[in-house]
């Protein structure tokens, strides 16, 4: 029918302008929501995509190396507005890395300088970066301490930041070797006012010095405690290292790597050698202990860096060789000679004897970066406490650049693979996102808590699709009208319920009923059809009136209190079981005689309670699909001679298939997204396993449990963001087939 | 036997239990709930019982029964309980509450069924709800009044029910006068106060703090300083009349306790109760539960700011959600094109229904809390920063996220509706020289409008009892300040809120008291639950009433 256009029919305008008003109103409303919708997808993917970025370097600034003699260490301040430098000289030199107006400098222009020795140092040394002290052998085995301190000042708002060198033990020397023989190499870190000195003699002798510190209650006076020991252990040192608990000295020789502990009262024992076996790892070039300090990282010949730390054997916790970074192509046999770690994170820097710049993560296995950038040729190489920056050495010429690195510990591999985490046995899926301290080594493997949404998902489905699929088919195909008209809204009101009411009655009702009366609960499942079977076959055998009776749907409505009854039957002689089969505690017999772990809030609470929360969306939809078979193929092939049985199962179903299977996809996105339930009717932990009485994490209440603590912006923000989106697509996806299944099964059967 | 199972009874036996196990779920679950939740309202007998111990010693326990549990005594005798004389397989045990929290190591006791001696339920036991610490129990001896008893002699139990009675209403009174003293009067100079903070911040920001608006906001901070001192006199004065009176009760170890009246919120006697003061303590309870705000860190008291919180936000959505669904179905039903793309987007929205609700809560507090939130305030609020005023979660937040969490369900619920108006009705009303926009208005909308409504109420119903989304972009254990209040602009949106369903999660599972808490839970799941069938039923009568409507118009 041709609709004749308005203005024919004589429209005014005014109404011809509000009718393409309302068209444009409405498109654009209709279109801007379908948009928002949309804006969640993009959102998601918009949170998410950084954590796969790489690095990027950019040049900012260069300028000449202030101050004389050759570089020892550089440094850098928290906000990267001012570095320092030592010089081989013992020279200390602050210079502005921006130009600092408030103290009239230009970029590279010298801030603050101090000769800090009298005499020309044979050593010198630096603690891990977080630690910040650094440390000048002068002749005659005494050492001077000295710590870059920075002071910073607010006015009106703006924050002024200057340096301070500030002379540790009151500028006094301390003597680490009391034969007064001068140290060529020198290892130290401190912890509070406890000291730890290793270093090598121009004598080849190998020192260690553990210095304590006590307070004179009266006068204030600190006077130091030295417990010292010499190594008995001969040939060249190669490199020198302490970790930052004081506890342990690393030896780095041609081809061996000896590690000592040290006791707390400073006795000096031989804890284990590590055999460098030249044919598996080339000549060490550099070493250099993690953020953390439980990783040491060599750096070879051939540009190949190995990771090693402590794993607990048979023989107590050893030092073994974990993985290793390839820098340059292996044949081009370019020597790593200087490793640099970062404050916090398990990211390290190297730098190639041919002058690249590499950047690695160790947890995620990540070769993040290897190049000259902008063709500078690094000869060494620093970065800021928040690493954002670094100061790269290159000739007489200093370089900042700026670094952009914010999520390294994040890989595909690591969120879906193994990963051997510092202080692991083995490679293991480990989800462990924060804990007390800032060089944590983060675990974020996806894979224990999406493990957990699909156990708990498949224990849920293993519960709800028997019950309600075989519900629906009842509902739809065997039941009268008007009883389906009260039974079908009732099972669908389930749907409705806040599923935080499922959860709690779950965790604080069925989980201790479940506990207390295990083999109830199994018996319930068990017998409850048995039962069912047997009222069948007796009813098989009832006068005809009373079978008459039982058709119709009426069979449900009578099977009730049967059900209720053997349901509490096998409730209230569950204790008597456990006595009898299970010595009074199924619990305990489960742990001790099979093995098995048993939570209290476990994945069989789960998998009841939200089976429960499952079945009504599987039911309404397979009924649906049930009951819209066309009449006509079921009352045919009931007129051919088939039984009911028969009809249903080979007509019926067969029919209705794909609405069935678009019922349980409905369900299994429903179960794999719902989150209250999991949350409060399990324990929570990240483990995997698929025992049944043992619980799990989802990602859904994973998210809901750690994302108000996470700090916005951070790997472990932007992961949890991920979880979501994960979810979001597969739920999404598993949906759409159902959806499409289910309209093209409309489709048909309009055409039947 | 084998014939039988090949005609398929059996298994359609099988399919009709399944029916009655989704039934016993639904019915026994909601039942469960209700007998939970009510049972908590109803005046529980207090027991007085004597306990027999091991070492023939006996003891009283006056409280509450709460539980009875039927263990295996293998379980009892691994946890070191050892019972002479008793040889039975199981015993059964009783949990008490016996309240008196600051005077007994916990509140809830186990008592073993062979170890009682006598169980009575005396008349004059009363139970005294307190402001703090929970119930005590007890026999009530004394009134006292600045310290001295109020009495000549020792009084009669009438006498002292009827002098207690008294007493109670004024220091109720007194009691009530002061909180609103607090929370109104006091409480909008604090408000104010605070305004003229960030006012004068305000214009520090915008270097407009002349010395004269200085001087503006120091006279009106001292005046309300000044203010402020003479209501807190009031306050003082108040608090001093209210502590005038005490109680002195003799507990279960037969010591006499003073109680002070301010404190006591009410002191019934269950056991001396009619069948009618029953009923008549019931509803009163019921009514204290809506209407009154939680003590003790939520595991005693009312709902009243969850039930509040809770409504506010559903409304709010309503307000944002019901336009743009409908906008967005009567586009995709009305003007855009049938093709393939349309198709799409539908089935797309219909999915996005399925979307877990965490994902929107993400999306929620990533998108509309820190991105738009964080904006709005470096624009609006720059003078409270660092604090946030909309760049955390809060009321408004809660509500559009689940605005959009919901948006599918109105679309949906909306276009089906459009979609049952017969197609005749449109072609006549174009036929008679109507615009398509004047069909829509006069003749389409008003048709739909019951599967308009059908779609708000099963939105709302969603929304209400919604948890995982609100725990990242709103939702608060207790909420100092209601959503709505007497201050200027009234409704504050950047607050947060409580809710029941988040109520429930956090009594049931984060309180310290987890026992004392569960009636509660139940009570409070049992109002969630009454609230969400109660909308479903009245969705779906809705829906059914509207399909009989049309289908008699399609013929």
């Amino acid at each position: 029918m041709a609709v004749q256009s308005p203005t024919a029919l004589g429209a005014s305008s005014k109404r011809l302008v509000k009718d393409r008003l309302a068209r444009w109103g409405v498109t654009t409303g209709g279109v801007a929501v379908l948009v928002a919708l949309l804006l969640i997808f993009f959102y998601l993917l918009y949170v998410v995509e950084p954590i796969f970025r790489g690095v990027e370097l950019e040049q900012q600034r260069q300028f000449s190396v202030p101050g004389t003699g050759q570089t020892v260490a550089l440094g850098m301040e928290e906000q990267s507005e001012i570095g320092y430098r030592f010089s081989d000289t013992g020279e200390l030199t602050y210079f502005a890395l921006l130009p600092k107006p408030h103290m009239q400098a230009q970029t590279g222009q010298v801030l603050l300088q101090q000769q800090l020795t009298e005499v020309k140092p044979t050593a010198f040394t630096q603690t891990q970066p977080q630690n910040n002290r650094f440390a000048y052998a002068l002749p005659g085995g005494k050492v001077q301490l000295v710590e870059a301190k920075f002071k910073t000042r607010f006015e009106n708002g703006q924050r002024f930041t200057e340096p301070r060198i500030n002379l540790v033990n009151d500028g006094e020397l301390i003597q680490v070797d009391p034969a007064e023989q001068d140290l060529v190499q020198l290892a130290y870190e401190y912890d509070g006012d406890a000291m730890l000195f290793a270093a090598v003699t121009d004598s080849g002798r190998i020192i260690v010095n553990a210095f304590t510190a006590s307070r004179n209650f009266l006068t204030g006076q600190v006077s130091l405690k030295s417990k010292f020991s010499e190594l008995e252990l001969s040939g060249p040192v190669k490199a020198l290292s302490v970790t930052p608990d004081l506890r342990q000295v690393l030896v780095l020789q041609p081809s061996r790597l000896a590690i000592f502990d040290v006791s707390r009262s400073g006795v000096v024992t031989e804890r284990q050698v590590l055999a460098l076996d030249k044919r598996r790892f080339a000549e060490v070039t550099s070493m250099q202990l993690l953020a953390g300090a439980s990783s040491i990282m060599l750096g070879h010949a051939d540009g190949r860096i190995t990771q090693w730390f402590e794993v607990t054997t048979d023989e107590g916790r050893r030092y073994r060789y974990i993985r290793d970074f390839q820098t340059a192509p292996k044949a081009a046999a370019n020597a790593v000679i200087d490793i640099v770690p970062e404050y916090f994170r398990r990211t390290f820097y190297s730098i190639s004897a041919q002058g690249e710049l590499g950047v690695f993560h160790t947890t995620s296995e990540a070769d993040l970066y290897f190049a000259k950038t902008a063709g500078v040729s690094a000869e060494r190489a620093v970065v800021d406490p928040r690493a954002n920056t670094l100061l790269v050495e290159s000739g007489d010429q200093l370089h900042v650049f700026s670094l952009d690195n914010e999520h390294p510990e994040v890989t595909w591999s690591g969120l879906w693979q193994e990963v051997w985490y510092e202080g692991y046995p083995e490679p293991q899926y480990v989800w462990q996102s924060t804990s007390g301290s800032d060089d944590f080594e983060p675990k974020f493997s996806l894979v224990p808590i999406s493990f957990g949404t699909i156990k708990a998902a498949a224990y849920a489905m293993l519960f709800a699709v028997p019950i309600g699929l075989a519900a629906a088919i009842y509902t739809a195909y065997f039941m009268s009208a008007p009883v389906r008209k009260i039974v079908k809204p009732t099972v669908e009101i389930m749907e409705a319920l806040p599923t935080v009411i499922l959860g709690f009655l779950a965790g604080l009702w069925l989980a201790p009923i479940a506990e207390t009366h295990l083999p109830g609960i199994i018996a319930t499942i068990l017998l409850v059809p048995a039962a069912i079977i047997l009222f069948a076959l007796i009813s098989s055998k009832l006068p005809k009136q009373v079978r008459n009776y039982l058709s119709d749907g009426r069979a449900a409505l009578v099977l009730i209190p049967l059900v209720v009854l053997v349901g509490y039957f096998a409730f209230s002689m569950s204790p008597l079981v456990e006595q009898w089969l299970f010595d009074g505690n199924v619990r305990q017999y489960l742990t001790n005689e099979l093995g098995i772990t048993f939570d209290q809030r476990n994945s069989l609470v789960v998998g009841i309670a939200m089976g429960f929360a499952v079945i009504p969306t599987i039911f309404s939809i397979a009924e649906d699909a049930v009951f819209s078979v066309p009449k006509h193929l079921s009352n045919g092939s009931l007129a051919l001679g088939a039984t009911p049985w028969q009809t249903l199962s080979r007509v019926v179903l067969l029919t209705a298939s794909p609405g069935i299977f678009s019922a349980v996809m409905m369900g299994l996105g429903r179960a794999v997204g719902e989150t209250m339930i999991v949350l409060m009717a399990t324990g929570n932990t990240p483990i995997m396993d698929w025992n049944i009485f043992e619980g799990m994490r989802t990602l859904s209440a994973n998210i809901a449990v750690e994302m108000p603590e996470s700090e916005v912006g951070s790997s472990h923000y932007r992961i949890l963001f991920l979880a979501a989106f994960v979810l979001f697509v597969f739920t999404f996806a598993f949906n759409t087939l159902a959806e499409l299944v289910r309209q093209r099964l409309r489709d048909k059967y309009s055409s039947m | 036997m084998k014939d039988w199972f090949k005609t398929g009874r059996p298994w359609i036996w099988l399919t009709a239990g399944a029916v009655s196990v989704s039934l016993i779920a639904v019915l026994g679950l909601l039942a469960l709930i209700a007998w939970r939740g009510l049972s908590f309202f109803w005046p529980a007998e207090i027991h007085e019982i004597q306990v027999q111990a091991s070492d023939g010693s006996t003891k009283t326990v006056i409280g509450e029964l709460y539980d009875t549990e039927e263990v295996p005594m293998e379980r009892l005798a691994e946890s070191g309980i050892v019972l002479e004389n008793y040889s039975e397989e199981t015993l059964e045990r009783w949990l008490l509450k016996v309240g008196n929290r600051e005077y007994v190591p916990l509140d809830f006791m186990w008592i073993m069924e062979p170890q009682i001696v006598a169980d009575a339920k005396p008349l004059d036991v009363a139970k005294i709800e307190r402001s703090k610490n929970g119930n005590f129990y007890g026999y009530i001896t004394d009134v006292l009044e600045q310290g001295e008893s109020v009495f000549n002699s020792s009084p009669e139990q009438s006498e002292l029910r009827e002098e207690l009675a008294q007493r109670i209403e004024r220091v109720l009174d007194i009691n009530d006068q002061a909180e609103d003293l607090q929370n109104s009067e006091i409480g909008a100079i604090n408000y104010r106060l605070n305004q003229l903070r960030l006012e004068r911040r305000a214009l520090a920001l915008k270097e407009q703090l002349t010395d004269s608006e200085e001087q503006r906001i120091a006279a009106e901070e001292a005046q309300l300083r000044a203010d402020y001192k003479v209501l807190e006199e009031e306050l003082f004065a108040m608090r001093e009349e209210a502590s005038r009176d005490s109680i002195v009760v003799r507990d279960m170890r037969g010591m006499d306790v003073t109680i002070p009246m301010y404190r006591v919120l009410d002191v019934t006697f269950p056991n001396d109760m009619g069948a009618i003061a029953k009923v008549g303590y019931f509803f009163s309870q019921i009514g204290n539960f809506v209407s009154e705000n939680p003590r003790e860190a939520n595991t005693e008291g009312g709902v009243f700011p969850a039930i509040f919180g809770t409504v506010f936000m559903v409304l709010l959505m309503s307000v944002i959600v019901t336009p743009f669904g409908v906008v967005a179905a009567i586009y995709l039903h009305e003007y855009a094109g049938k093709n393939p793309v349309t198709r799409l987007i539908r089935i797309a929205v219909i999915n996005l229904a399925g979307v877990p609700s965490i994902v929107y809560g993400v999306f929620g507090l990533g998108f509309f809390v820190y991105m738009v939130g964080g904006s709005l305030d470096q624009i609006f609020y720059p003078e409270a920063l660092p604090s946030p005023t909309f760049g955390t979660p809060g009321v408004m937040w809660s509500a559009i996220t689940l605005a959009i969490l919901t948006l599918p369900v109105v679309i949906v619920s909306t276009e089906e509706g459009l979609s049952r108006i017969p197609s005749s009705l449109r072609e006549g009303s174009l036929a008679l020289g109507a615009t398509k926009a004047e069909t829509l208005w006069r003749i389409i909308i008003p048709m739909a409008s019951p599967a308009i409504m059908t779609g708000l109420i099963l939105a709302v119903a969603r929304a209400a009892g919604e948890v995982a989304p609100l725990m990242l972009v709103g939702v608060v254990k207790s909420a100092p300040m209601l959503p709505v209040d007497g201050n200027f602009p009234y409704f504050h949106l950047d607050r947060k809120f409580m809710h029941l369903g988040f109520h429930i999660y956090d009594v049931g599972f984060q309180s310290p008291n987890v026992e004392a808490a569960r009636p509660l839970v139940y009570a409070t799941s049992f109002l969630l639950v009454t609230v969400i069938v109660g909308l479903n039923l009245t969705a779906i009568s809705v829906r059914n009433h509207l399909r009989e409507k049309y289908r008699s118009l399609e013929h």
